[in-house]
């Protein structure tokens, strides 16, 4: 090992934008030796994707590398002619990507998409392509390999699809993969056999490889190296666990914090917030009704298996349960016959003491029920609308279900559920365009806390959000929760998350509840073998964890 | 497949089966609402008496009430009688099926034209979006789609036939002095080729080629956008990052990946313009005089020939509703994610 396989020297790039030049990278130094593992990671906007684009020299138009220069094996590519990338890319140096369906032509059958990427390197014997397509497709494990070469990309699952993925980097054998986000958006179980695979074929193969993540669990388990990125700038890195173990930067400092682990609280995660005042919890007589109960509850979309089957629980007043599984489980279906989106098949659904699912979901809205019960969705881009303001989205549940018109009421109550969310009130009048990830979070919870509801549904709101963000949202939850007394459900894959934040747990699986009980009491002792395979591939964050396992898959 | 295909096929006909009644008893009722009465049209003259007048309209049905009218029309067209043209005295059937070869050979081979173009000059701008080139497409789309087709066909004969003298004397599909080729199909190109005689073929075809232009013009711009855009959102997606990342060459994403994407809604749009275009071309037939079915029904509009303006309106509905299907079928087989049952 003389020199190292890439080596990126003070590294710039700027973006043109409709407002200037932006610079997203401002002198990056990565060095990469053969064989190695490279964890980049950092916060959304902090250029680690940037960065891998860069070194593959796929920034797009408005992307430009302002300064330093990338080497790889030794040869300068910061200025190579495309024909000279066009060589390198696929075969020696190679790339996969989040979001594996949508990096697949939809048109495009597995078989020739991967055979289009030997061809390009001249790699194919013409004999045998199918063969050779075959081989790669078995190397990456994929079940029933044969049947899998002539599906497109639409008819796989997701797992499925990086695994394709995969197999079309390795295709040519490069010396360096590197993996954008692979595994965010899977379920975790998928995370943890993607990965397992890419280990596996990293070790087999000698590659180098640089996995890019916004997840230190993930980085911590599968990298010997690590670079923490902020705001362009590579601020710390060093060996895996020596940096982790000892940060030494205060921002890696701050997302080792937020960062779950095993036994971490929300106090652990974000220890700046200003402690919850807990309301004194007034002792609720035994007989009192729960806030929210499902007796049966079935929903069929007229597949093979109902979404969900025969689902029951019940959720205390100022309560908090998490929903967990995996996708596919029902849990979001679930929480739609909660608010009433959706009607049951069969079962009831009893909000206060009153049944409300015999209430059609089209004529729920006109119920008293509706300003009860508020919703958060998963994305807080999508959930907003683009044409309002945020103070318009907070005043839209009050303006619809109060009847609220503009006037100082509108604007105090609109005030009140902004400082409840945490949200400052000069970002009232800010379009959500204007507004950072955790803004829009905030609004959407805002939004919900306007009507004042008794029961808040949470579908997944923190799962487009960076690790620091989201330790700040799940204590505004709790807070909301412990303070106002509102009841929370809480739909989630993140098991970790719904430990800390839920005194409840109920497991599904294809619709049907595996398990159910206190969280703790799950987390320490799981009956479900279902909930243990959870469990088990919850990526923490524990530097511990990784010497363990690399011998495991060298074994 | 082809199971799959012939049972959507077929449950589409069937699907459309009301909107035609529907176009029918519309048109019908439509006509009977116009001004204008078809007995004092086809009185022998101006001085025709009222009794001639009443006879006539006895003769032709007009003095019951409408919905018995109506009643004993859907029995005909049921029947496949659909009436006799009162201006030319033939079975609308027969002049029908006279007139359409020439339109359909026209509006066909003007979107082959205009395909043609839009093509290479959507993809054109979508590789160099912002540039010369993209300003020039987008100029010349613009030009194409607000000049009305009958200003830019007198453009096209006076340029083309006037000063250059290049074209034909733009009357007719064929020269009035050469012969037109035995009717087989009553496609000219074809016939003549089906007859050897590359003459003639040459002949019509120089004759087809300034009305095919000008209607190409006119639906140049939606194709030439749409592949456009179509391109360029495809172009940004990430399955053509991933392509580079793997280093295919430019050639094969452009085409094999980007453009064979980037057609499924062209297609779409093809099958609404040939729609329109077939509807449309009747400005066109009329400068031209080409012998076409819409300026046949627009000479039966005004002089109140009910009769063919009912059967042109149910034709123009029922070529609509077959070319949807095929646009269908076509999707279905383009894209494997739309499922075929």
């Amino acid at each position: 090992m003389t020199e190292p396989l890439l080596q990126v020297e003070n590294l710039q790039v700027a973006f043109s934008t409709r407002h200037g030049t932006v610079t997203a990278l401002h002198g990056i130094d990565i060095a990469l030796a053969r064989g190695e593992t490279l964890g980049i990671v950092g916060e959304s906007g902090s250029g680690k994707s940037v960065t891998s684009l860069a070194v593959m020299r796929l920034l797009d138009r408005a992307g430009r590398i302002t300064g330093g220069r990338v080497l790889f094996d030794g040869r300068d590519i910061t200025h190579a002619g495309h024909a000279d990338l066009r060589r390198l890319r696929g075969s020696a140096l190679s790339m996969i990507f989040q979001n594996p369906r949508a990096a697949l032509n939809p048109i495009r059958t597995v078989e020739h998409q991967i055979i289009d990427v030997l061809a390009a390197h001249g790699r194919l014997s013409r004999a045998s392509a199918r063969t050779q397509a075959l081989e790669l497709l078995r190397a990456v494990l994929i079940r029933d390999p044969e049947a899998r070469l002539k599906a497109y990309p639409h008819e796989l699952s997701g797992g499925m699809c990086q695994r394709v993925m995969i197999a079309m980097a390795i295709a040519c054998e490069p010396a360096l993969l590197i993996a954008d986000e692979p595994t965010t958006g899977l379920d975790v179980t998928t995370q943890q056999t993607v990965m397992e695979l890419l280990a596996r074929i990293k070790a087999e193969r000698g590659m180098a490889m640089i996995l890019i993540t916004h997840d230190l669990g993930l980085a911590a388990r599968w990298c010997d190296r690590i670079a923490v990125m902020e705001a362009g700038r590579v601020v710390e890195h060093g060996p895996t666990e020596t940096l982790f173990e000892a940060p030494k930067h205060p921002y890696t400092r701050r997302l080792v914090a937020a960062s779950p682990t095993r036994q971490s609280t929300l106090a652990d995660l974000a220890p700046d917030a200003p402690p919850v005042r807990v309301r004194a919890v007034e002792r609720r007589p035994p007989g009192t009704p729960p806030l929210l109960e499902l007796v049966n509850v079935v929903k069929s979309f007229g597949g093979p298996v109902p979404a969900v089957d025969d689902v029951s629980f019940r959720l205390p007043v100022g309560g908090a349960l998490g929903l967990v599984g995996e996708s596919g489980s029902g849990k979001t279906t679930l929480s739609r016959l909660v608010c009433r989106l959706l009607d049951p098949d069969d079962g009831d659904i009893v909000f206060d003491g009153e049944s409300i699912a015999r209430i059609p979901a089209r004529e729920f809205h006109r119920s008293r029920q509706r300003r009860d019960i508020q919703i958060v969705f998963q994305d807080p881009n999508d959930s907003l609308n683009p044409r309002h303001t945020a103070f318009d989205s907070i005043a839209h549940p009050l303006r619809r279900l109060e009847g609220m018109r503009d006037g100082a009421a509108l604007d105090t109550r609109v005030r009140e559920a902004a400082s409840r969310a945490g949200l400052p009130m000069d970002l009232l009048h800010r379009f959500p365009h204007q507004l950072s990830g955790g803004q829009k979070a905030r609004v959407g919870i805002a939004r919900a806390v306007a009507p004042r509801p008794r029961l808040m549904i949470l579908d997944e709101p923190t799962a487009a959000l960076d690790v620091s963000v989201q330790a700040v949202i799940l204590q505004l939850l709790d807070r909301l929760r412990r303070e106002d007394g509102i009841g929370l459900l809480f739909v989630s894959h993140d098991l970790n998350v719904v430990r800390m934040l839920c005194d409840d747990l109920v497991v599904l699986q294809v619709g049907k509840v595996m398990e159910a009980g206190p969280s703790q009491e799950i987390f320490r002792h799981p009956q479900a073998e279902y909930t243990r395979t959870l469990l088990e591939a919850v990526p923490y964050f524990d530097p511990q964890r990784r010497a363990t396992l690399l011998s495991s898959t060298a074994a | 497949m082809l199971a799959g295909i012939a049972r959507r096929v077929g449950r589409r006909l069937l699907a459309s089966l009301p909107a035609l009644l529907g176009v029918v008893v519309v048109t019908f009722m439509l006509m009977r609402v116009l001004p204008g009465d078809p007995a004092v049209f086809f009185a022998s003259g101006p001085s025709a008496g009222k009794e001639e007048i009443e006879d006539l309209r006895r003769t032709m049905g007009l003095d019951k009430p409408i919905p018995v009218q109506l009643f004993r029309y859907l029995g005909e067209i049921a029947q496949g009688e659909f009436g006799r043209s009162m201006t030319t005295g033939q079975p609308v059937v027969l002049d029908i099926k006279r007139r359409l070869p020439a339109s359909l050979e026209l509006t066909c081979t003007a979107l082959l034209i205009a395909l043609s173009l839009a093509l290479p000059l959507g993809i054109a701008a979508a590789l160099r979006p912002g540039t010369v080139i993209d300003h020039t497409v987008r100029l010349l789309c613009t030009l194409g789609v607000c000049v009305p087709t009958f200003v830019s066909g007198l453009l096209l004969i006076y340029m083309f036939y006037y000063l250059l003298g290049w074209a034909p004397d733009p009357t007719a599909r064929i020269d009035i002095f050469a012969s037109p080729p035995p009717e087989i199909t009553g496609f000219y190109l074809i016939d003549f080729i089906l007859m050897g005689d590359w003459d003639g073929w040459w002949a019509a075809f120089r004759q087809l080629l300034l009305p095919a232009f000008t209607m190409a013009l006119f639906v140049l711009a939606p194709l030439a956008r749409m592949t456009r855009a179509s391109m360029l959102a495809v172009l940004g997606s990430d399955f053509i990052r991933t392509a580079h990342a793997m280093g295919l060459s430019r050639p094969r994403i452009v085409v094999a990946y980007a453009l064979r994407n980037a057609l499924l809604p062209v297609i779409t749009i093809t099958g609404i313009v040939f729609s329109t275009m077939l509807g449309a071309n009747v400005l066109v037939e009329k400068v031209f005089s080409w012998p076409g079915v819409a300026s046949y029904a627009l000479d039966a509009l005004l002089s109140s020939d009910y009769a063919p303006v009912q059967a042109f309106v149910l034709l123009m509905a029922s070529i609509f509703v077959l070319v949807n299907v095929t646009i269908d079928v076509l999707y279905g087989i383009a894209d494997p994610r739309v499922s075929v049952a």
